[in-house]
């Protein structure tokens, strides 16, 4: 297909739009999950979202997406709290009750996925889809729901921003100020178990911690304001989004979800590159700038 | 050998292997490299695989192991920038290699059989049909061999390298005072970490082979203060956790490797459990 009749095939224009719309709103909460040094909890609740997928299939025994996502947010949620519960009350920091607790989930689905297959109607694709993701069969429904999650997502964040902004900058000043903190923690692991969950179809379980990060990384490195970091963080996803389904649509062999996360790396390097004040050139040429004028003092 | 306890002895060495340098890891905060090198060795053997046009080759293994410590330096060199965090820079490096990995995979070694399945999922139920055969006498499944001398190599650098990974595990500026390189220990640990993590591959497949590296360990550290009884604490419970998960597996007739892990987090939970109920009964006797 060539890049000029893209959006005149329906098909693609579909996936093409839910992929935008996926990276805008994984953009969006990257930014509080990177500015609470939190980011891999996106790659921790992706794959524990496994064993509620393939159970919620068991149970039901539809493929009816709205109630495997159903699953996956349920088992996603629980192992946030368990990962949360085990930092609080022991020694266990965080990286490891994440890492643990996930890879412990994963486990468990596997050992489900097996009972699954074993039904006469179960295809064998499941944990490939799952794996890997599967942008390219993107239906309008799920487009549909992306839209749906994405609107509510948003609107709490604008309900919450004040709380949210004080929350991630200065917990304890927040406590002072009496934002209800635990509450507040609750609600943003809950988006983010939303946000990862209408993500891992499209971009698979491992890809999607990169649609958390790599555009909230991109969008710090050019400002110091909470609001315009969200806002440059969803436009980046979005593009990143789009530029990757573009890709998997025009490039023969080309995978969708991974063009995406490439993209998505892409503006990140671009930024820790380019960026004014912060950005890597921008630094080596005020040392450079510095060094002269050090230089024209001295011979002064 | 009985095939059966052939599986067994092969997924308690498996796991108990990746419960060694998965606790230097754990101490260390790095818990989380484990996750992000068990995917970025994907890139590895196809890169090797791309150079050497053969699967059986042990030059796949080799690219696999040098993928580890690539990340890591790739990580550290994100993080050197200051402009990024050290969970962030970890979570951009390896879902772009992995990227990197699965596009090559799918453009270009389709009809390779170059199967990104066995990778990440494994299967240890085939590992006894690979037979090692010395002079024509077959001497055991060539997985059994693989997983114990991986153990046994990672059992040899802890004991050489003890007070290095020690001191500096718990107190990084005394390492540095004593003029051991922070450096060559942690691209010591993660060579190791990778070669242990490629070497458990066949049985387990790279998403549980986190399962094993961090887990043990983890329900190890919440049991004990001491480092010694801590490591040999979590190979126990990782050998424990591969023979268990057999037998729930053939019980239930499931996927073995899930089983396994399943019981690592098991036993974490129940780690969890007794520390807390522990603090507690502290709590009250100091009250």
């Amino acid at each position: 297909m060539s890049i000029f009749n893209i959006f005149s095939d329906y098909t693609t224009a579909v996936v093409v739009f839910g992929s935008a719309l996926l990276g805008m709103v994984s953009g969006l909460l990257g930014t509080f999950s990177v500015l609470r040094r939190q980011s891999l909890v996106g790659d921790g609740v992706s794959h524990a979202a496994l064993p509620g997928v393939v159970a919620a299939f068991l149970i039901t025994g539809t493929k009816n997406s709205e109630l495997l996502l159903l699953g996956a947010f349920i088992s996603g949620l629980l192992a946030l709290f368990l990962i949360l519960a085990a930092t609080k009350k022991s020694k266990i920091k965080f990286d490891a009750a994440l890492a643990t607790v996930m890879s412990a989930f994963f486990g468990l689905g596997t050992v489900l996925l097996t009972c699954a297959q074993k039904l006469p109607d179960a295809t064998q694709a499941g944990i490939h889809n799952f794996i890997y993701g599967q942008a390219s069969s993107m239906l309008r429904r799920d487009v549909t729901i992306i839209f749906i999650c994405g609107i509510f997502i948003l609107a709490a964040v604008l309900l919450l921003w004040k709380e949210l902004k004080v929350f991630i900058f200065d917990r304890e000043f927040a406590e002072q100020l009496g934002i209800p903190c635990k509450r507040i923690n609750l609600i943003l692991s809950f988006l983010t178990v939303l946000a990862v969950i209408i993500g891992i179809q499209t971009v698979g379980v491992v890809l999607m911690s990169a649609m958390l990060i790599a555009p909230a990384a991109a969008a710090r490195q050019w400002c110091d304001k909470l609001w315009v970091m969200a806002v440059l963080s969803a436009l980046f996803g979005g593009i990143s989004g789009a530029a990757g389904a573009v890709t998997g649509a025009v490039a023969e062999g080309i995978p969708t979800g991974p063009a995406i996360v490439i993209a998505a790396s892409l503006i990140t390097v671009l930024s820790l590159l380019f960026a004014p004040r912060r950005g890597i050139i921008f630094r080596i040429i005020l040392r450079h700038k510095a060094k002269e004028a050090n230089h024209n003092g001295r011979c002064n | 050998m009985d095939a059966a306890i052939e599986i067994q002895l092969i997924a308690a060495l498996t796991a108990a292997g990746c419960a060694l340098p998965g606790s230097f890891l754990l101490l260390r905060r790095m818990s989380m490299a484990s996750d992000s090198i068990t995917h970025t060795i994907l890139l590895g053997i196809v890169l090797a695989f791309f150079a050497v046009q053969d699967l059986s080759s042990p030059i796949l293994l080799i690219g696999a192991a040098v993928m580890g410590p690539v990340t890591v330096w790739l990580t550290e060199l994100l993080i050197k920038t200051r402009l990024l965090s050290e969970d962030s820079a970890t979570g951009i490096v390896f879902p772009l290699l992995f990227s990197v990995a699965v596009i090559l995979i799918t453009r270009y070694a389709g009809s390779a059989h170059l199967d990104t399945d066995s990778v990440l999922l494994g299967e240890i139920v085939f590992a006894p049909f690979d037979r090692l055969v010395v002079f024509n006498i077959d001497i055991g499944a060539k997985a059994l061999y693989l997983s114990g001398g991986v153990l046994l190599l990672n059992i040899v650098l802890i004991m050489l390298f003890y007070k290095e990974l020690q001191v500096s595990s718990f107190d990084p500026v005394l390492a540095a005072v004593l003029g051991f390189s922070p450096t060559l220990i942690n691209y010591g640990l993660m060579t190791a970490a990778s070669l242990t993590a490629v070497s458990a591959f066949e049985a387990v497949g790279s998403v549980l082979v986190t399962a094993f590296m961090i887990a043990p360990p983890a329900a190890a550290y919440l049991l004990t203060e001491n480092l010694k009884k801590m490591l040999t604490l979590a190979v126990l419970i990782a050998a424990a956790s591969g023979i268990l998960g057999y037998h729930t597996a053939v019980l239930m007739n499931v996927s073995i490797a899930g089983c396994m892990a399943a019981w690592t987090g098991v036993f974490f939970f129940g780690a969890f459990v007794y520390s807390v109920i522990k603090k507690r009964i502290g709590a009250k006797g100091g009250a």
